[in-house]
C-alpha cells in the first residue's frame, strides 16, 4: 500500500470542514512552526525535502524560496497557483475541493517561511465552486485563530484570500497570473526581472503550484528527511496523478514517486487497465504539453528500462524517446484513437489560449490548428507534414512564454513517433475519414532510429 | 464606446459584496477586484453591457477601457447578450476521447442549435470550451457555476429539461455529477 501524505484523510466523512480536520491533526503543523522554528528552518526543512515544484517544471521549491528577495521595507507575497488549466490536469481541484485546509495550513506555513503577510490563492474562474469552498474554510480559518492578526501569539499575522480567473489558460503561467491578479490581461510579462524581485505589485513574490504548497504540511510535521526518504534519487515524495482517458478508473491518484507506470496503468489500485481489454496506443503522462508516448515506450524505456512514475525517468531518452512528469495530468489512449485527430484537438485548443503577443506563437499556433485539421480531413499532402515539423521548430524557443515551446512539443513528438499514422492519412484519405490507423508499429521506429 | 448613462443600478446585496472584495486587496489596489467584479455582475446580469463595465470602472476608480480589455481578453465574460442558461461543453482531448462531440451534436438536435447560438426562446446559448479539469470524469459540461460530468444522451436531456424549468439553477453554486 502506498504511503499517503496529502490525501490520507480525505475519505473521512467531513473532512472539508474546520472541525474535523482539525480533530484529524490538521494545523498541528502551523502550532510546530510558530511555537518551535523559525522562518529559516521551514526553508531549511523543504530544503532537504527534496520537494520540487509540482505545477509541471519540478524546480526545487526550497531553491526557489531561498532566491526570494528581502529588501527592508518592503511586503512580499506568496501566491498559490490554482489556475489549474493544462489538459488532463484535475489533481488541485480534487485536493480543494476534498481537504480545504490542507492548503490553508500550508499557505500559512509557507507564507511563515518566506515573511509574507499577505497571501493570495489565484483560482481558474471555472472553479468558482471550488473558490467558495476555500472562502468558507478560510473564515473556518480566521474564526479559529490560524490565520489574522499575531497567530497564536507568534506575533505573525497573515490574510489570506481566493481571487478568480476568468478562462484563460495562460493565466497558468506565472507572470501572466500575476498580471491578472492585478486586475490586468494575461499577457505574461519578460524575465528578468523575475518575479522573486518584481512580481505582484513589483513586489518580490513566490508562486507555486497548489500541490506543491500542501506538500509543506507533511514536512513540517515529520520532518524534510523523512519525507526525502520516499521516492527515488531526485523524485522525492509522493505525488499526485490524475489519470484520464480509455483506462477502467480515471480519477486522481497520490503515488510513491517510483511506482512503476506498469504497475500505475495496469493495476487495481490505479487506473486498473485499459478498458473494454483493448490495447494501449499511447500515453501522455504529464499533462496536453508533454510529448506522447507510443505504445513500446510506455512502460519500458528505449533502453529496456522499466519506466517508472519519475521526473528522471519519464524523460529518460529526452525527446527522442522520453517525455516528462509534468503536472501529473496522466492521458491514456486506446488502440481505436487517431493522434492525428488528437494532435489536432491539442493545437487548437493552443492557438485558442495563446495571448498573442509573440508572432511567432500567435501565427505558428493557428497555423499547426489549420494543417492539422486538413491532414485529419484527409485533405493533407505529405509537404504538409513537414511544414508542421518545421513551424513547431520554429515556435520552440522563439517566445516570450513558454506556451509556444508547450504547443510545440505535442506535434514534435506526436509527428516523431506516429509519422506512419500521418502518412496513411495522405495516403489512405476516405479511409481515414472512417477509421482509425491502430497500433503503430515498433519496426518502422526501430528504422528510423537505427 | 464610451457610455454616459448612468441609468444601470446594482442592487445593495450586489454592491455589499463588491465591496467586499475591493477590501481584499491593499489600499490603492482596488483593481485585482476587477475580475471577481466583472463575474458578480455578469451573474446578475447575464452579460456585461458597456454600462455595467462602465458602471464597474467608476466603482474601481480606473478607465472605462481598463475594464473593456479584461472583458474582451477572458473567455469567461460575454459582452454580447447570451441565452440565460450556458451550456459550456468541453471538447479537448480527454473529453473528445469519451465522446464530447457525440453530446455537442445531441443537444445540437435536442434544442435545434448550432454551437455559439441561442435558442429562439431566449434559454439556451450552446458553447465548445477547453479543458475544465475534470477529465476524469467525461464527457462533462458546465452550465453557469455548475458541473455536469460523466455525460450520457439521457442526463443532458434530463438537465435541459430542469434548467428550462428554472433557468436560474445554474448559479445556485450546485454541481451534480
Ligand atoms: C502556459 C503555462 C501554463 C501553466 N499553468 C500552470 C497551472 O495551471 N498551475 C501551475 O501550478 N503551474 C502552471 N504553470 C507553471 C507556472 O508558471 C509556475 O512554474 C508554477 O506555478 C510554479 O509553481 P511550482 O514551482 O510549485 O510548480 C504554467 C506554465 C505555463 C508556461
Ligand atoms: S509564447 Fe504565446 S502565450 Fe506566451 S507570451 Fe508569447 S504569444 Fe503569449
Ligand atoms: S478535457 Fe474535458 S475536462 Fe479536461
Amino acid at each position: 500500500m502506498t504511503k499517503k501524505l496529502l490525501l490520507e484523510n480525505v475519505h473521512i466523512e467531513g473532512i472539508n470542514s474546520y472541525d474535523v480536520y482539525r480533530k484529524n491533526g490538521g494545523y498541528s503543523a502551523v502550532e510546530k512552526a510558530l511555537k518551535k522554528m523559525s522562518p529559516d528552518d521551514i526553508v531549511e526543512e523543504v530544503k532537504k525535502s527534496g520537494l520540487r515544484g509540482r505545477g509541471g517544471a519540478g524546480f526545487p521549491t526550497g531553491m526557489k524560496w531561498s532566491f526570494l528577495a528581502k529588501p527592508e521595507g518592503v511586503p512580499r507575497h506568496l501566491l498559490c497557483n490554482a489556475d489549474e488549466s493544462e489538459p488532463g490536469t484535475f489533481k488541485d481541484r480534487y485536493l480543494m475541493e476534498k481537504i480545504p485546509h490542507l492548503l490553508i495550513e500550508g499557505m500559512i506555513l509557507s507564507s511563515f517561511a518566506l515573511g509574507a503577510n499577505q497571501s493570495y490563492i489565484y483560482i481558474r474562474g471555472e472553479y468558482m465552486f471550488v473558490l467558495r469552498i476555500l472562502e468558507k474554510a478560510i473564515a473556518e480559518a480566521y474564526a479559529n485563530g490560524w490565520l489574522g492578526k499575531n497567530i497564536l501569539g507568534s506575533g505573525f499575522d497573515l490574510d489570506l484570500s481566493v481571487t478568480p480567473g476568468a478562462g484563460a489558460y495562460i493565466c497558468g503561467e506565472e507572470t501572466a497570473l500575476i498580471e491578472s491578479l492585478e486586475g490586468n490581461r494575461g499577457n505574461p510579462r519578460m524575465k528578468p526581472p523575475f518575479p522573486a524581485v518584481q512580481g505582484l505589485w513589483q513586489r518580490p513574490t513566490v508562486v507555486n503550484n497548489v500541490e506543491t504548497i500542501a506538500a509543506v504540511v507533511p514536512i513540517v510535521n515529520n520532518g524534510g528527511d523523512e519525507y526525502a526518504k520516499i521516492g527515488i534519487g531526485r523524485s522525492t515524495g509522493t505525488k499526485l496523478i490524475s489519470a484520464s482517458g480509455n483506462i477502467n478508473n480515471p480519477g486522481v491518484y497520490e503515488i510513491e514517486l517510483g511506482l512503476s507506470v506498469e504497475e500505475f496503468i495496469y493495476s487495481e489500485e490505479y487506473c486498473g487497465g485499459i478498458k473494454n481489454g483493448k490495447k494501449i496506443k499511447a500515453c501522455v503522462p504529464g499533462g496536453s504539453s508533454v510529448p506522447i508516448l507510443p505504445h513500446f515506450l510506455i512502460t519500458k524505456t528505449a533502453e529496456s528500462n522499466d519506466r517508472l512514475m519519475t521526473y528522471e525517468s519519464l524523460a529518460e531518452g529526452g525527446f527522442a524517446t522520453g517525455s516528462m512528469l509534468g503536472s501529473g495530468g496522466f492521458i491514456v489512449y486506446d488502440e481505436d484513437q487517431c493522434i492525428v485527430r488528437n494532435t489536432w484537438n491539442f493545437s487548437r485548443f493552443y492557438h485558442h489560449e495563446s495571448c498573442g503577443q509573440c508572432s511567432p506563437c500567435r501565427e505558428g499556433t493557428g497555423w499547426m490548428e489549420k494543417v492539422l485539421h486538413r491532414l485529419e480531413n484527409g485533405r493533407g499532402t505529405m509537404e504538409d507534414i513537414d511544414l508542421l515539423w518545421d513551424i513547431q521548430g520554429n515556435i520552440e524557443g522563439n517566445t516570450i512564454c513558454p506556451l509556444g515551446d508547450a504547443a510545440a512539443w505535442p506535434v514534435a513528438a506526436a509527428i516523431r513517433h506516429f509519422r506512419e499514422e500521418f502518412e496513411w492519412h495522405v495516403t489512405n484519405p476516405n479511409e481515414a475519414t472512417k477509421r482509425n490507423y491502430g497500433l503503430i508499429s515498433e519496426k518502422v521506429f526501430e528504422k528510423v532510429n537505427a | 464606446m464610451t457610455s454616459t448613462e448612468k441609468n444601470i443600478e446594482f442592487p445593495q446585496s450586489i454592491l455589499d459584496e463588491c465591496n467586499r472584495v475591493i477590501q481584499l486587496f491593499p489600499e490603492g489596489k482596488q483593481k485585482s477586484a476587477l475580475l471577481r467584479i466583472l463575474h458578480i455582475a455578469q451573474a446578475h446580469f447575464g452579460w456585461l453591457s458597456v454600462e455595467v463595465m462602465d458602471y464597474i470602472a467608476r466603482m474601481l476608480h480606473i478607465q472605462p477601457i481598463e475594464v473593456y480589455e479584461v472583458a474582451t481578453f477572458y473567455s469567461m465574460y460575454d459582452t454580447k447578450k447570451t441565452g440565460k442558461v450556458k451550456l459550456e461543453v468541453c471538447q479537448t482531448g480527454p473529453c473528445m476521447i469519451e465522446g464530447a462531440e457525440r453530446i455537442i451534436t445531441h443537444i445540437e438536435k435536442r434544442l435545434g442549435i448550432k454551437v455559439g447560438e441561442t435558442t429562439k426562446d431566449g434559454i439556451f446559448t450552446l458553447k465548445g470550451v477547453e479543458c475544465l479539469g475534470a477529465c476524469g470524469y467525461a464527457p462533462m459540461l458546465q452550465a453557469g457555476e455548475n458541473f455536469h460530468e460523466h455525460l450520457t444522451e439521457e442526463k443532458v436531456d434530463a438537465l435541459i429539461d430542469e434548467y428550462r424549468a428554472n433557468p436560474t439553477a445554474n448559479y445556485m453554486g450546485m454541481i451534480n455529477d
